[in-house]
This record gives structure tokens, sequence and C-alpha cells, in this order.
């Protein structure tokens, strides 16, 4: 096995004690970094790529360190979203889904170790996939196409409507509202700036992230304001401070089914990880949802989204390294920052500097089991701030979503954004319309136009290129057979109701 | 009571990591990377930056300030507005900067500011895959002559920008003369384009060698030309467009500008600084470890330079309906 002997090459370079140390440090930043809102890989990566150009760390020590970041914001993520309802990064919303309700009922220890056993079945299962088949799988991601993105990206939206729906028409209205947002900001493709109103600040469009925290965290504090006006706030109540081995058990399949969908997502350049925990959620709930219970605190709603968009954060890494082509905004930081430290990432780097390559997967092994250990003690900690008042944790999360807002960009019209996002999303939330899709249309609105846009420029206008790959069609049908499962769904539990209504009556 | 230590650990922890972003050790001179950290500004200000300290040609540290936005024009409006005469200001920019302001899409013109020099380029390079029948540059010109939308080309910039104008200026040399049938795709990078051309979608591949380099390493494509004035040192056997006839220099150069209204002396005497940077070995090995081609040219010749540049791009800009 060549593959092991290379393996063990790679723990060799990164059992040293200054990666070890290095490692541990990031997991450690990355964790916090991802639960506090605002603060995401992002951030943790800008805050520490001028150290280590300071401290002149080798390449394959700074990636360890980044990549160990990386995967921490990963974990952090999910921690804000199942206790607070807000998401710590954009691919840990779909979390808030299942993940708050179980917190609301008592179960957040359950819920906070199912994540992140999730999370870490989910990162193995990628990393084991980057071991064995990077440069064959970074082979096939290229006979992916613009054509093929854009049949993806229908594939995505045509499964919004199955994410949480009380009135599929109002997540409509949302995930529509979302992808308005998305052609914010200089067209790539043309260079002409669209809805900027002359505001040089709006021609990058929209930073994700911003609309994200305004809209989850602020409009949190606003409906906790409005609330406490009427009566007291209570904290929540914590049926047991430790998880019980009961509770992650049967949730095995659902966080294996996660990783699998994940994986892909993240293996191809153009979708990420955002896309890897929504197809996972939605492709669990349509799988699993035979009660009624997903978005009512199911313990699947959280493996699945966690498994899905730890192991998409891992494949992202395999057409990263081999292809250098970024499959998520945090490796196009890490890629950026490969380049400037003279690693040509790309179909040689696997042959040019194995150390490199396989001191990382080594210590992304490691990584993930730091994490696990580290986080599992922690849930105990973490649960007791369910305890915490409202009245002093809520300014504490209104200090921290500016701080790192403001930190992203240094600019007071990012602050601006993201209290007019806080605002709608407040407005939002009192006609229940639910959040997710909308900033899932925000996020994945924008790759989903350009590809569209990408196979009309390679065909002149002829829209048939649409349909004239294998790849495309079997998404189509993918996505015909999804509806049609959803529609013949719907019209049987309208007849049982319809049923159980009359032989009650 | 252990509740609050928590948190009040946890915001500490939020606070130094947010100041770590936004503070660097102050000093009299400043460089604004009009990016995140990470982008290639942010590499100018950050290299040029460590480079000038460590020759002592600066007192002290150069401080860094990330100041993304408008790629680039939100750092252009402050300057242009708040720091005009700011002698102890700089502000890297690239070709990207220019093709936006010979665009009219900075909210003042390029004459707003004073250009003090470039020191390294990353240069363009027209790419076919390895089993394209096309084997020269002549051979692809005389297929662009033939028929302008025959080819589906593409790059890292969107139509207009510079990968896509650098491409245009090769056919115009070629005797294209409807440079709008020539199809472009955009894609996200440099790489992106290349594995979209190795899967097949796109035929032709014009950006810059750096990002693209393991690629021809490896033999995966075919480098047709590359637009340099004289060969690159990283690959030399690989042939300028000018050595096939084709007058074409396609550089994504980095430079630096400074305030509109800043003394002659002090313009002057940043030239002069950057010059005994550019000569020096430290700024050598760090632009050519980065992929960049060290080239110079400053003060009034790159102020020419500049000008002629953005002439080109606003007229090629025009006849393919970018602008008016």
């Amino acid at each position: 096995m060549e593959v092991l002997s290379l393996i063990g090459s790679g723990f060799l370079v990164a059992l040293t004690p200054l990666n070890i140390g290095l490692l541990l440090l990031g997991c450690f930043v990355g964790t916090l970094l991802g639960a506090l809102p605002g603060l995401g890989p992002v951030n943790g990566v800008a805050v520490l790529i001028p150290l280590t150009f300071a401290f002149g760390f080798d390449p394959t020590s700074s990636l360890i360190l980044l990549c160990a970041v990386y995967f921490g914001c990963m974990y952090g993520g999910r921690i804000s979203s199942i206790l607070l309802n807000i998401p710590g990064d954009e691919p840990a919303i779909m979390t808030t889904l299942d993940g708050y309700p179980m917190a609301v009922q008592g179960q957040a220890a359950n819920a906070l170790a199912i994540s992140g056993v999730a999370s870490f079945v989910g990162a193995t299962i990628a990393v084991i996939g980057l071991s064995l088949f990077a440069p064959v799988l970074a082979r096939a991601a290229i006979h992916f196409g613009p054509a093929d993105y854009f049949a993806l990206y229908i594939l995505a939206f045509a499964t919004i409507g199955g994410i949480a729906g009380v009135d599929p028409r109002k997540t409509l209205l949302s995930a529509l509202i979302g992808l308005m947002l998305a052609t914010v900001g200089i067209d790539p493709i043309s260079g002409v700036p669209r809805y900027t109103f002359d505001n040089f600040h709006l021609f990058d469009g929209i930073e994700p992230i911003v609309a994200l925290v305004g809209l989850f965290a602020i409009s949190e504090i606003l409906l906790i304001l409005e609330k406490s006006v009427k009566d007291r706030p209570k904290a929540i109540r914590v049926d047991r401070w430790m998880p019980q081995w009961s509770a992650i058990w049967p949730t095995r399949w659902a966080m294996l089914r996660g990783s699998g969908v994940g994986f892909v997502a993240g293996v191809l350049p153009g979708a990420g990880a955002s896309l890897g925990s929504f197809m996972a959620y939605v492709f669990e709930k349509q799988k699993s949802n035979k009660k009624g219970t997903f978005g009512k605190g199911d313990p699947r709603g959280v493996a699945a989204p966690e498994a899905g968009n730890n192991s998409a954060a891992g494949g992202a890494l395999i057409p990263m390294l081999s292809l250098g082509v970024p499959g998520s905004g945090t490796t196009a930081v890490l890629l950026a920052m490969l380049i400037s430290l003279n690693v040509q990432p790309g179909p040689l780097l696997f042959e040019r500097q194995p150390d490199l390559v396989w001191g990382l997967v080594a210590s992304l092994y490691l990584a993930n089991i730091a994490l696990l250990v580290l986080n599992l003690p922690m849930i105990g900690i973490f649960t007791r701030l369910m305890m915490t008042p409202t009245w002093a944790l809520m300014p504490v999360v209104a200090a921290i979503t500016f701080v790192g807002v403001y930190g992203i960009s240094n600019s007071v019209f990012d602050l601006e954004l993201m209290v007019f996002f806080g605002v709608l999303g407040y407005v939002l939330r009192k006609l229940d319309v639910s959040l997710v899709p909308l900033v899932l249309g925000l996020l994945l609105g924008g790759d989903m136009e350009r590809n569209l846009r990408r196979a009309m420029s390679i065909s002149d206008g002829d829209w048939s290129i649409l349909i004239a790959s294998p790849i495309s069609i079997t998404l189509y049908v993918l996505t015909i057979g999804f509806l049609a499962l959803s529609v013949w769904l719907a019209v049987r539990d309208h007849r049982q109701t319809k049923a159980e209504r009359l032989t009650e009556g | 009571m252990k509740l609050r230590t928590m948190i009040s650990v946890k915001l500490g922890a939020a606070m130094t990591a947010a100041m770590m972003v936004t503070a660097a050790p102050a000093s009299a001179t400043e460089c604004i990377a009009p990016s995140n950290p990470g982008g290639g500004w942010d590499f100018t200000c950050r290299t040029i930056g460590r480079v000038l300290s460590e020759l002592g040609l600066v007192e002290g540290n150069v401080q860094v300030t990330n100041m993304a936005g408008g790629v680039g024009a939100v750092a252009f409006a402050m300057v242009a507005a708040e720091r005009p005469a700011d002698e102890d200001l700089i502000v890297a920019t690239s070709t990207v900067g220019v093709t936006q302001m010979a665009q009219g899409r900075y909210p003042a013109p390029l004459e707003t500011m004073r250009y003090l020099a470039m020191l390294g380029a990353d240069v363009g390079v027209i790419a076919v895959d390895n089993d394209s029948p096309i084997q020269t540059l002549a051979e692809l010109n005389a297929a662009m002559a033939a028929d302008p939308s025959a080819l589906v080309t593409g790059g890292s910039s969107g139509a207009g920008g510079w990968d896509h104008i650098r491409l245009l200026m090769v056919a115009q040399q070629a005797g294209v003369s409807d440079l709008g049938a020539i199809r472009w795709v955009q894609f996200d990078g440099g790489t992106d384009a290349v594995t979209q051309m190795m899967g097949g979608q796109i035929a032709v591949v014009s950006t810059d060698m750096g990002e693209i380099a393991g690629f021809v390493e490896s033999g995966d494509i075919r480098v047709l030309a590359v637009l340099s004035e004289e060969p690159i040192p990283a690959f030399p056997e690989l042939p300028t467009a000018m050595s096939q006839g084709v007058n074409v220099i396609g550089y994504n150069w980095r430079g630096l500008y400074t305030g509109g209204q800043v003394s002659d002396e002090a313009y002057n005497g940043w030239v002069e600084k950057l010059e005994t940077l550019y000569n020096s070995d430290n700024w050598q090995q760090a632009a050519t470890s980065a992929g960049l081609v060290p080239i110079w040219r400053g003060g009034a010749e790159f102020e020419a330079f500049v000008r002629e540049q953005a002439g080109i791009m606003e007229q090629i800009s025009r006849d393919i309906g970018i602008i008016q």
C-alpha cells in the first residue's frame, strides 16, 4: 500500500513538537472563532496569515496551522447555531433548523455531542477520501462544466422548498429575496455595476457573513428585546449536562449519508460547504422525515448537515491542492497564502512536495481527533451558557457581532448594512418567513447566475447547451424525480388527513 | 461567577482577535492595500513594507492597512478626499486597478493620483490544451482571423478585464477587425479557466502565468506565447509574442501610487527609495518566490506607461462596447 507509507511519512512530518503545538493552537482558536457569531474562518485565517509571516514558519507548518483553524471553525460554527439560534458561520445555518429546537427542549448537550461526532465523522471521511482518491477525483471534477454546475444549482433550488416549510410560498419568497440580493455589485462577467446606487461600498456585492450576522444575530436581539418588555426572559431549562450515547448512536446512518453528499459537493470546485450542508439536510429529510419531526428538533437533522459541512470542507481541499482551484471562500485564502509561500498548487504538487501534502493530510487526521477530544468535554461548559440570563448574554453577543463584522473590512458601512439586515430579519421573522432560504439564495445565487451565463457565452446564446451533457441531464432527471416525489408525498398526506377526518367525523 | 468569567474570556478573545486584524506597530509610513489580507495588493504592501524597513529606507515598520472595496475604489476615494498631500502614504495598485480607472469605475479619473513605480509583474500567457490542434500563435491568429467566433476563449477576468483585453490586443495585431465577435468566458481564476479548458469547455485561455505555472510544468497545457519583452526566467524556452512578430506586452504589474498633491520632492524621494528596494536581493528574491518577474519602471517613465496602458484599455473597451 503506497498510500499508507506516504501517510506514514506524513505523520513523521506532522508529529514534530512545533507542528503539534500549532495544530492544537489552531484547533482551539478555530473552535472559538467559529463559535462566535460574526467571526469565522475568514477572520481566523486573516489573523493568522500575518502571524505565520512574522514567525517565518515553513509552508508545511503554516498550512497545518491554517487548516487546523479552518477545521476548528467548521466545528465551532455549530455551537452558537444550537445554543443561540445564531449560526457562527455560513455553512452552520442548516444546523439552526433542528439544533436550536433540540436545545429549547433541554437537549442541548445531546445536540452538541451529535454535531461534534457528526463533524468528526464527516471530516474523517473527507480526509480518507482526500488521501485515497485526491488526484483521481480532481481529474473527474474537471468534466463538470458551467452547464452542469447550473443544473446542480437548479437541483439545489428545487429542493429549497423542502427545508423549513410551514408555508412553501414563504420559503420561496425568502429564497427569491436572497437571489435578488445576490445580484448586487459589479457583475464579474460584464464589469457593469448592478443595484449599487453609485455607492462604491456595494461594488463588491453584499458580504454574506454581514447579511448572515445581521439576519440571525441582530434580529434575535431585537426579538428578545421585544419579548422582555412583555414578560421576564427565562433561561432555557437544561435536562442534563452530559450527552448520552443512546442519543448519538441512532443518528449514525444520517451522519454517513450526510458525509457522502457533503464530500461530493466539496470536491466540485464550484459548490462548497454551504451547498454541502444544505443538500445533506434536504436529502436526509426526504429520506427520514416519516413522522414530520424535522425542523422540530430531530437529531438526524443535526447530524446530517454537520457531517455534510465538515466533509465538504475537507473535500474542498482536493481541488485546491491538486488543481489549484479553490472550492470555497476559505480555501481561496489558503490558496493565496500557499502561492505567496512559493508553493505552486497544481497537478505536480503531490509529486513535487509530498512532505507538504502528506504532512497536511496526517495533521488533518490529528486535527479531527484533537477537535473531538477538545470539544466533547467542553459540552458541559457550553451547555451552561444556556443558563445565562439573556440580559447578560445578549449585550455580549451584540458586542461580538459588531467587533467581528468591523474586523472583516474595517468598514462602518458594513455595520450599517448589518443593522439593516437585522431589521429585515426581524420583520421577516415576525411574518413567519424562514431566513435560511434567504441566506442560501444569497450564497448560491451568484454562482448559479454566473454559471448560466458562462454556459451561454460558450454556446454563443444557444440554450440547448444546458442539456447537452450527460451530467446535466442526470441532474435534471434527479430534480424532476425529487419534485415528483415531494408532490406525491404531499398529495398522499393530504388524502390521509382527509380520510382520518372523515373517519373521525 | 464561573459563567461571567467565561463570557468575559470569550469577549476578550474576540477583541484581541479583532485588534490583531486591525492594529500593527505604529509608524509614520503607511501602505494601504485595497484588498482583504491574502490578496495580491496585500502581498504588495506587506512585502514592500517589510523590505523597506529591512533596508532601513523608512524609520520603524511600515503600517499595512487593509481597505477592501470596489476593486480599489474605496481606498482611491479616501486618498483623493482626505489624504491627497500625505507624503507618508503609499497605496498598492496594479493593472486591475488601472483597468477600472480606464473604464471610469473609480470615483475620480486616473490623473487624481501620482504613480510611483512598478516593481514586478505577473506575465500574461496565451495557452491551449495539450491535445489542441493549434500548435503556434500564428495558427491561433489565423483561426481567429478566419472566423472570430469559431473558438471559445476564457480567462479570470470579465469582458473588458485585463485577461480579455490582452487577448484582444493579440487578435487585433492578427488582423481581426470584429473584436466583439470573439467568444469570451469569465471564470473565477486562472486555474479555473485552465481546468475548464482541460475539461473541454473552452479552447483558449488568456491569463497570468503565476497562477497556472503548475499546469505548464506538468505539460497539461501548451503555451503559445508569453506576453513579455524578454522570455521569463522560470520558463526561458517559452516563446514571447514579440519573438513571433506580435507586438503585445501583457504585464499584470504590481506597483504603487501616492496622493495627487504630494510635492515633487517627496515624489522623487519615494521613486528613489523604491528603486533602491527594487535593486536589493531581498526584493528580487521575494518577488521571484511569489511567481512575479521583477521589472522596473519608475517616476515619469512609469506615469507615461500607466497612461498609455489606460489609453489602450479605454480604446478596446469602446471597440467592444463595454463603455460608451
